[in-house]
């Protein structure tokens, strides 16, 4: 289980396009060594055939596709983009913050959307990760939901 | 008991996270329910008492026989609880 461990997390990336975001993503998983490049395919597909849903609250997206896709170990990834993306959502737009998720089929994929809701449930944690410019104290912040 | 359904496009991930909150703001008022997650080819033919989805997706559900209510922020409580107070009837 990877839940945005150090090298799971990029700061002020650039994407000009949601595709791009969610690209950046998937290829942090990818790196990491959590999912198959083709998993990275099916998150865009996914984001083409249903929409951007998965855009959940204002400034976040949780790109993800199914475990059959190509996932190694439940895992999720922290992209912040520099710039904010419209992802097409009605009420959400614009995306700051784009969450990865490798969806698995076993328990540890509930207990990272566990951890991943308590820390996105605080405003003052949403607000907190779209703003510092730097690992460390970003790392601070998701140390409290480890 | 009251049967409710989240929803999303795959029901792999963002279904659940509104489950977890949902559960929670049910718990928290002592509402009984039985939540279950899905997705949204699937929900249409399950039964439910009430769905409970985003805004984008609420359209293709329009047809259920369920109650559709709409959650936009999934880590908003207070959105949560107003959803659930101003459109189930607990």
């Amino acid at each position: 289980m990877k839940f945005l461990d150090r090298n799971m997390i990029k700061i002020g990336a650039e994407a000009q396009t949601a595709e791009d975001a969610i690209e950046e993503a998937g290829k942090v998983l990818f790196q990491e060594g959590a999912i198959e490049a083709t998993y990275v395919d099916a998150m865009i597909d996914a984001y083409k055939e249903n929409g951007p849903y998965f855009v959940l609250a204002p400034y976040i997206a949780i790109p993800h596709a199914r475990p059959e896709d190509g996932v190694k170990e439940a895992s999720v990834s922290l992209v912040q983009l520099k710039h904010p993306v419209k992802f097409g959502h009605q009420t959400n737009d614009p995306v700051q913050l784009v969450f990865g998720l490798g969806a698995a089929s076993s328990d540890e994929h509930l207990t990272l959307l566990k951890k991943l809701t308590g820390l996105l449930n605080d405003k003052n944690n949403v607000e907190a990760l779209i703003n510092i410019d730097n690992l460390a104290d970003i790392q601070k912040i998701i140390e409290m939901e480890r | 008991m009251m049967k409710v359904l989240t929803v999303c496009g795959l029901g792999q991930g963002t279904s659940l996270i509104l489950k977890m909150n949902v559960e929670q703001a049910l718990n928290d008022k002592g509402i009984q329910a039985d939540v279950e997650h899905t997705d949204v080819s699937a929900a249409s033919s399950m039964q439910a008492d009430y769905i409970i989805t985003s805004n984008e997706l609420a359209e293709s559900l329009v047809a259920h026989d369920a109650k559709v209510v709409i959650v936009n922020n999934y880590f908003d409580m207070d959105e949560i609880n107003q959803a659930i107070d101003g459109h189930m009837e607990t």
